[in-house]
């Protein structure tokens, strides 16, 4: 019917794959937590989105970074403009960084260093790449419409909601069923709400939709100093990269997209977020707690294994993670498994 | 001339009367029955925050004690409305502060809601008691705490399906070892674990807590701990139910179930281990309100729950509950007056559900006291609607989904026009109406025509013409909230009946093909309605006849409002201006 035609070609659609419902609940709970800012936060499969706004607009970063001041610990209640602090202090001071041991000789040599060398770089790229999100988001506009926002997954309305569809399409490490239509923004009326603890809990139960999965394997990561915890589904990453950067991801971003719009009518929605300094040499490490009840540090395992004998994630301060297994005690264990 | 009623008369006779819509028709009888009545209100509803401003409610009803409040449009829910939109809770809060110190009573629907806010409450009221949270956002665990930690009196902290910053579960801690009025808590969509051993003495120093909705990280240990403390409790919202347990705790489980037995409604669940759902058989019989719309739990599980449910009046389940599983629910659910049937799969076209219109049909036949129902199912059937209609002309609320858009008739590939029309004309008592699948016009002429108690209308992808807008708005005569997206109508039938839409609350439009100029016509014409646009270019920018992407139109006493961010434009009344230049960033 031409009708239709007519109407289809005005439906507004985002040609973005189906979700495939291996996004975490928790790790959208970051995006959750952002919806009102539409900050390109992430989950485990939001590197590449986030490199597509990185691209967009790098000359405006330099500003909004120089602009950046401290935050006061505990500070609850900023005037208005300075926007929500919602940071509480201990976020302020903690900086993620996960330096998973790459081979066992670093692990050997070193016991007791642990240093974050090769990933300064990482944290800054994503922390120039928050700004550049928060700061394309707001100039840009490319956001919201869906016409606009079909290539362009992390926007400022799609970001919470749309953000399972959209990375499906611009990462390649989902496994999704192939988009077999095109999605229509808002259709089903299915809240959002829904459909991301939908995905959690789907992801769980693994004959739920009857398609065949290895099911999601969630352990809890928790971060020193944090009062939070959050929980990544260790079978979505293929490796320690990817679960590393994911991490600092999370925990960056939960410290740095604290904007959010005020309650003020009128006010300044572009209101800059109050950001310590976060580059103050604060070495972290990750670390797991395996089947015996033992902490060890991550990275010494082959994934496969690992994946099997982690029961929980922490991200520890080096210091204090001195004289945990490194890998001659983590590679006997395994070997006994073996 | 006649009788004057003496005031205190009066008011003695407004005590009785609690309804705002019959309060509504009080105050229009003549100047001193508007003040007596204004001076004794207790609970005030706004469905519209921008429909009246904040200080004009403050000063009418000095006596508010409690305030509810709708902000963002429904669609709003479904990725519709930009983050940015608006619907700010801060002014109202300010206001009420200011103006009405003995507030003790907050719901908020729709609205962003920030720590500051929460703080402003906490610090305000001094007798504040309720805080109802719904779809809300913007805020932190922060602000949760400030509540928790200053409003002593505090009886109901709900947040129902909010998106809040998680900061942790430190919040929880926060209630003082001195607060023992909590009756409701509800911390469902929060995800940090919080620390069982605080929520063990909140609930054990709180004798009137009567509701607890668990979030998904409290373990079923947890659960066991809390029941034993609580088993007084008439609501329940579990934790997850798939951490695993040794067998001498279910057993546990078990028994903590069936020693509450005052319990009439249950929800949670989220992940299950079917092994377990024999627990919850004690407490069947007794339920009025099954939640399972967040539970994975398959057909023959939820047969077994559902079979023991003869009281159940209440039923949200998933698609996984299949036609055999409604059809379970026909036969032993016979109190049933509410079911919604949600999709488990809502993104993936390839989910294959055994659930079709059948289960909705043999649903309306079996539970003779149906009266509200919200399905989703990939096609439907005229046959079915008719069925519906005619077992249920009781049903006061008929949401379908069918989620194919244009989708017909599967069996006669008709538009469903007829089986509407069966619906409207059926159910004369109809009060929300949601329509969906090929549509044409003429169904709309039987909505018109006989959908007359029909106050809120969801339509998308239907109609062929003008005419069916036309249908709607001269039809319809409770009409209050319209939403239509993707429909072919245009500027006609809008201008025509543009009186008709100051009588409704608001009026959404998006992805129809109502233009810019009929927007500016609109808007000149009609004083009292704000008339916005969503569009991240300036309206101007277009030609006069080029489509608006979304509309939202609204009756207000405020005026324009002042805090519209940059993708949103107030189209002035003045229609050389164009838009308003209070809109423009």
């Amino acid at each position: 019917m031409s009708t239709e035609e007519e109407l289809q070609s005005n439906v507004s659609v985002a040609s973005s794959s189906p979700t495939s419902n291996c996004i975490s609940r928790n790790t959208l709970g970051g995006l959750k937590e952002h919806n009102y800012l539409g900050l390109s936060d992430c989950s485990s499969v939001g590197s590449s989105t986030l490199s597509l706004l990185a691209e967009d607009d790098k000359a405006t970063i330099s500003l909004k970074a120089t602009e950046l001041t401290l935050g006061l610990p505990g500070s609850q209640s900023p005037a208005r403009d300075t926007e929500l602090n919602l940071l509480s202090p201990a976020k302020l001071d903690e900086k993620p960084f996960f330096p998973l041991l790459p081979s066992k000789d670093e692990i050997c040599s070193s016991s007791q260093k642990n240093n974050a060398s090769g990933n300064k770089r990482g944290f800054s790229d994503t922390m120039d790449q928050f700004a550049e999100a928060k700061s394309s988001v707001y100039t840009e506009k490319n956001w919201m419409f869906p016409e606009a926002a079909a290539t362009q997954s992390v926007t400022k309305k799609d970001v919470p909601q749309n953000i399972p569809k959209g990375q499906s399409s611009t990462t390649n490490n989902s496994s999704s069923p192939p988009a077999a239509k095109a999605q229509i923004v808002g259709w089903p009326p299915v809240r959002s709400y829904r459909k991301n603890t939908l995905a959690t809990t789907c992801k769980n139960s693994d004959e739920v939709d009857g398609r065949p999965g290895s099911g999601a394997l969630f352990v809890k990561v928790s971060m020193d100093g944090a009062p939070y915890l959050r929980k990544v589904d260790l079978r979505s990453y293929a490796n320690y990269g990817e679960l590393s950067s994911a991490l600092e991801k999370m925990f960056t971003t939960f410290t740095l997209g604290q904007c959010g719009s005020n309650g003020a009518a009128g006010k300044d929605m572009l209101s800059e977020t109050k950001l310590k300094d976060l580059l103050n040499g604060k070495d972290y490490v990750l670390t797991y707690e395996d089947k015996d009840g033992d902490w060890m540090l991550v990275g010494d395992v082959p994934w496969e294994m690992f994946i099997d004998v982690c029961k929980k994630l922490k991200i520890m301060k080096g210091c204090d993670a001195i004289g945990l297994a490194a890998a001659p005690r983590a590679m006997e264990k395994s070997k006994m498994r073996a | 001339m006649g009788l004057r009623l003496p005031s205190k008369v009066l008011e003695h006779i407004l005590s009785f009367i609690d309804s705002n819509e019959d309060r509504n028709s009080v105050s229009l009888v003549c100047k001193s029955w508007f003040e007596t009545e204004r001076k004794t209100r207790k609970r005030v509803f706004v469905g519209n925050c921008y429909a009246v401003s904040p200080a004009a409610v403050a000063k009418r009803f000095p006596e508010m004690r409690s305030l509810t409040l709708k902000g963002k449009p429904h669609f709003a829910d479904y990725n519709l409305v930009p983050d940015g939109w608006g619907g700010y809770a801060w002014p109202w809060i300010e206001a009420m502060a200011a103006k009405c110190p003995s507030l003790e009573e907050i719901r908020l629907k729709r609205m962003v809601v920030t720590d500051e806010c929460l703080e402003k409450i906490a610090a305000s009221f001094k007798d504040f008691e309720v805080l109802v949270l719904t779809s809300c956002e913007g805020f932190s665990t922060d602000g949760i705490a400030a509540i928790a930690a200053t409003c002593r009196n505090l009886r109901v902290l709900e947040l129902r399906e909010c998106i809040v910053e998680d900061l942790g579960g430190d919040w929880l801690s926060y209630f003082p070892e001195t607060s023992t009025s909590l009756v409701s808590l509800d911390f469902s969509c929060l995800d940090s674990e919080v620390k069982i051993s605080d929520l063990e003495r909140l609930v054990s120093r709180s004798p009137n807590l009567k509701s607890l909705k668990l979030n998904p990280a409290v373990t079923l240990d947890g659960l066991v701990s809390l029941l034993r403390r609580a088993p007084q409790l008439t609501e329940l919202g579990t934790g997850s139910f798939a951490f695993q347990l040794k067998p001498e705790a279910f057993s546990k489980l078990s028994e903590a179930f069936s020693n509450c037995k005052q319990l009439q409604s249950l929800s949670g669940l989220w992940d299950v281990l079917p092994e377990y759902l024999p627990a919850l058989y004690s407490v069947c019989p007794g339920l009025t309100s099954l939640n399972l719309s967040y539970a994975t739990v398959r057909m023959p599980d939820l047969v077994e729950l559902l079979r023991r449910c003869s009281k159940l009046q209440k039923l949200w389940v998933m698609d996984l509950i299949e036609d055999k599983g409604l059809e379970a629910v026909a036969s032993y659910c016979k109190e049933l007056r509410e079911l919604r049937v949600f999709p488990s799969a809502p993104d993936l076209d390839e989910a294959n559900i055994p659930l079709t219109e059948q289960g909705l049909v043999v649903v309306s036949k079996g539970c003779r006291k149906l009266e509200s129902v919200l399905y989703f199912c990939v096609q439907f059937t005229n046959a079915a609607l008719l069925t519906i209609a005619r077992k249920r002309p009781n049903l006061k609320c008929f949401r379908l989904c069918v989620i194919e858009p244009f989708a017909p008739d599967y069996k006669t590939n008709e538009p469903l026009d007829k089986g509407f029309k069966a619906i409207a004309e059926g159910c004369k008592d109809l009060r929300r109406l949601s329509v969906s699948g090929l549509l044409s016009d003429k169904a709309f002429k039987y909505i018109g025509k006989h959908a007359k108690k029909v106050r809120m209308l969801s339509i998308a992808f239907a109609g062929d013409s003008d005419l069916m807008l036309h249908h709607l708005l001269s039809g319809c005569e409770s009409l209050k909230k319209l939403e239509i997206r993707d429909c072919p109508f245009g500027d006609t039938a809008l201008l025509e009946h543009a009186a008709k839409l100051e009588t409704m609350r608001s009026l959404w439009m998006s992805s129809c093909f109502v233009s810019f100029g009929a927007c500016k016509i609109l808007s000149k014409k009609m004083p009292r309605l704000n008339v916005e646009v969503i569009d991240e270019h300036p309206p101007e920018t277009r030609p006069e006849s080029s489509p608006v992407e979304r509309i939202y139109i609204y009756r207000t006493v405020a005026g324009p409002r002042m805090d519209t961010p940059e993708f949103v434009w107030t189209i002035h009344k003045n229609p050389e201006i164009g838009v308003s230049h209070l809109a423009i960033k």
